[in-house]
């Protein structure tokens, strides 16, 4: 029976917990029986463990990478806020319809002084999954409806209006593909939305925390800064849809995770972003307190460059950014 | 290289009633199932004669179409796509490309032209879905960004027509890109106060749905386009139920306020000159 501290394993990491716990026994019958025998064969077994997690973490498939980015603990964006930030007021509502719980957005103090920066007052949002079946539920799965991303501009507007810089964390399968949602215009509102972000006049730093699927996660993610956590992936397609689309099958997921080039390094090589940040040996969820640290790190620096602009060089620099994004040859 | 066809950028002059369509061929028009000959369907613009079903018109038909006496001088047409991520599915990217430069004598999905429409310059881009689904890759999100940089700088209105079936797959984030660029570019027309007209034809969806071809000033759509953000089927599939009658259709989307003006393809040209004449009349009181 599982405990509740018990961690989801991915299938790729058997391997390694049989072994880690193959260990964990003979260390316990170590402890109770010292043989020299004993001690040999555990650091012989302890040798093999550590060069197993290095082959395995160090050369994670594009697709592995993908299922760590969709581990069920990993940190969602509520869980960022509540590390990096103090005081966070979550506001509700696009003052048109309703309110997207797959989206959730606010002012917070963001705890920049421990990283050499300060203490600042910042707009904060970004996509919410949930962790069981009802939360999941009520989030949709983290995605959104067109109310999740017109309530996202208002306070970015708002955000503007009280001149304070904006954090957007992206973390979604892809805009939620419903009646409703067509019927209020999902194109419509992410379309406003990359329109209107590239023009706000505060700082804007974006960070993909897990899944970046399409325009649903792009509807938040027009800023001066792109960082993506080492395990995120991002593009305009799922593996899945992507497999189901080219090959008519849903069986090519791992062929298309490799093909559509959706990993952090894969990103930063095209120059989509402009940093990527470390996640823990395993992921995000083997030590979440370490990728908030590095996570806050991150995020404190770039405010602090960005803060050094005058609107008019942040909107230039933003605009030259996402024109420089593509590649073509011309005859 | 001996697939892509090089166009020459000159003045193409072309004075077009009806489009030209070879003789003896024979189509079932999708809206009444009547068996019709092209060239019928050809002198009436590519609409049906019978039921007023749109068929697909290529960026060179509306060009000709759309512009004062046929005459438009187009720009662009030498931009290629390449395969940064040698990716491949099926078939390569490249593969792909290739194939649909010759098919199509095109060099990609979205092609550029000035010119006069009701004496008013003008910078138009257009779709070809004839190419790879008029999807929107690099290529494309450069193009679109090219028209709309044109009209800034020679201070002129801009069209976009929008008929794609979404964002490259085969481009990675790369295609993704391509909404955020084109989308931001459309801030330097706003802030000039040029007009900017978007044509949505069948079918606009994803991508280019989601990014400029939801940011006219004024939005028209020819009747029964498919417009939408996610397909059909997806739809379908996450709703677990069939979709309702006219669902993402032209109609459906005026009467939720998404479009302004259904048109019928035959009074388009007329229906944007009496816009532009209204927006840019030149009147003594109009302070820029
Ligand atoms: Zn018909």
């Amino acid at each position: 029976m599982a405990t509740a501290n018990t961690t989801h394993l991915l299938e790729f990491e058997k391997p390694l917990h049989d072994l880690e716990t193959k260990l964990e026994e003979m260390r316990k019958l170590g402890s109770e029986d010292p043989a020299p025998e004993l001690e040999a064969s555990i650091s012989e077994l302890e040798e093999r463990v550590k060069s197993l997690r290095s082959s395995i973490y160090e050369n994670l498939t594009r697709w592995q990478r993908v299922l760590i980015a969709r581990h069920p603990q990993r940190p969602y964006t509520l869980d960022h806020i509540e590390a990096l930030t103090d005081g966070f007021v979550e506001m509700h509502g696009d003052r048109l319809f309703g309110d997207d719980p797959a989206i959730v957005a606010g002012f917070a103090t963001f705890l920049g002084e421990r990283y050499g920066y300060r203490d600042r007052s910042v707009l904060i949002l970004g996509h919410q999954k949930g962790r069981d079946t009802k939360s999941r539920k009520y989030r949709r799965f983290g995605m959104p409806n067109p109310e999740g991303y017109r309530k996202a501009l208002r306070l970015m507007k708002l955000a503007a209006k009280y001149n304070k810089p904006i954090i957007t964390l992206l973390d979604t399968p892809g805009a939620y593909p419903g009646i409703e949602a067509e019927e209020r215009g999902q194109a419509q509102a992410i379309a406003t939305n990359l329109f209107e972000m590239a023009r706000l006049p505060v700082p804007i730093v974006v960070v993909i925390i897990g899944e970046g699927a399409s325009g649903g996660a792009l509807g938040i993610g027009v800023g001066d800064r792109i960082l993506m956590l080492e395990n995120a992936w991002y593009s305009v397609i799922s593996p899945e849809s992507c497999s189901s689309i080219l090959w008519r099958s849903w069986d090519f997921k791992e062929e298309a995770a490799r093909a559509l080039k959706l990993t952090a390094p894969d990103l930063m090589e095209v120059g989509i972003i402009d940093e990527i940040i470390p996640e823990p040996t395993g992921g995000a969820h083997n030590n979440p307190e370490a990728m908030y640290e590095g996570l806050g790190k991150v995020i404190a620096r770039h405010l602090k460059s960005l803060e050094k602009m005058t609107s008019k060089k942040l909107l230039k620099t933003r605009l030259e950014k996402f024109d420089a994004m593509g590649a073509f040859a011309e005859e | 290289m001996a697939w892509f066809r090089r166009k020459t950028a000159g003045i193409h002059t072309k004075i077009s009633q009806q489009i030209n369509v070879p003789e003896g061929h024979w189509v079932k028009c999708p809206g009444c199932s009547t068996t019709i000959n092209q060239r019928e369907i050809g002198k009436n613009l590519k609409v049906c004669p019978n039921c007023s079903h749109h068929f697909k018109l290529s960026s060179n038909e509306y060009f000709e179409l759309l512009f004062d006496n046929g005459q438009f001088q187009v720009y662009d047409d030498t931009l290629i796509s390449v395969d940064p991520l040698k990716f491949v599915d099926k078939k390569s990217y490249s593969s792909r490309l290739e194939t649909s430069r010759e098919k199509t004598q095109l060099s990609d999905a979205a092609r550029t032209a000035m010119g006069m429409i009701g004496g008013h310059r003008i910078s138009v881009a257009s779709m070809d879905f004839s190419f790879i689904g008029g999807s929107m890759g690099s290529v494309v999100g450069e193009v679109v960004t090219r028209a709309i940089r044109r009209a800034c700088s020679e201070k002129t209105a801009l069209l976009v027509i929008a008929q794609s079936g979404g964002a490259r797959m085969m481009e990675g984030a790369l295609s993704l890109m391509q909404m955020a660029k084109t989308s931001a570019n459309l801030g330097k027309l706003e802030e000039l106060g040029l007009p900017f007209m978007v044509l949505l034809t069948n079918p606009t969806t994803g991508g280019v749905t989601a990014s400029f071809a939801m940011l006219g000033d004024i939005h028209f759509a020819e009747p029964g386009a498919l417009i939408g953000f996610a397909g059909p089927r997806i739809i379908r599939e996450t709703m677990g139920q069939d979709l309702p009658d006219g669902f993402q259709r032209s109609e459906f989307l005026l009467e939720r306020g998404f479009v302004d003006r259904i048109v019928d393809r035959r009074e388009l040209r007329q229906e944007l000159v009496q816009y532009l004449d209204l927006i840019l009349e030149d009147d003594p009181d109009t302070r820029k």
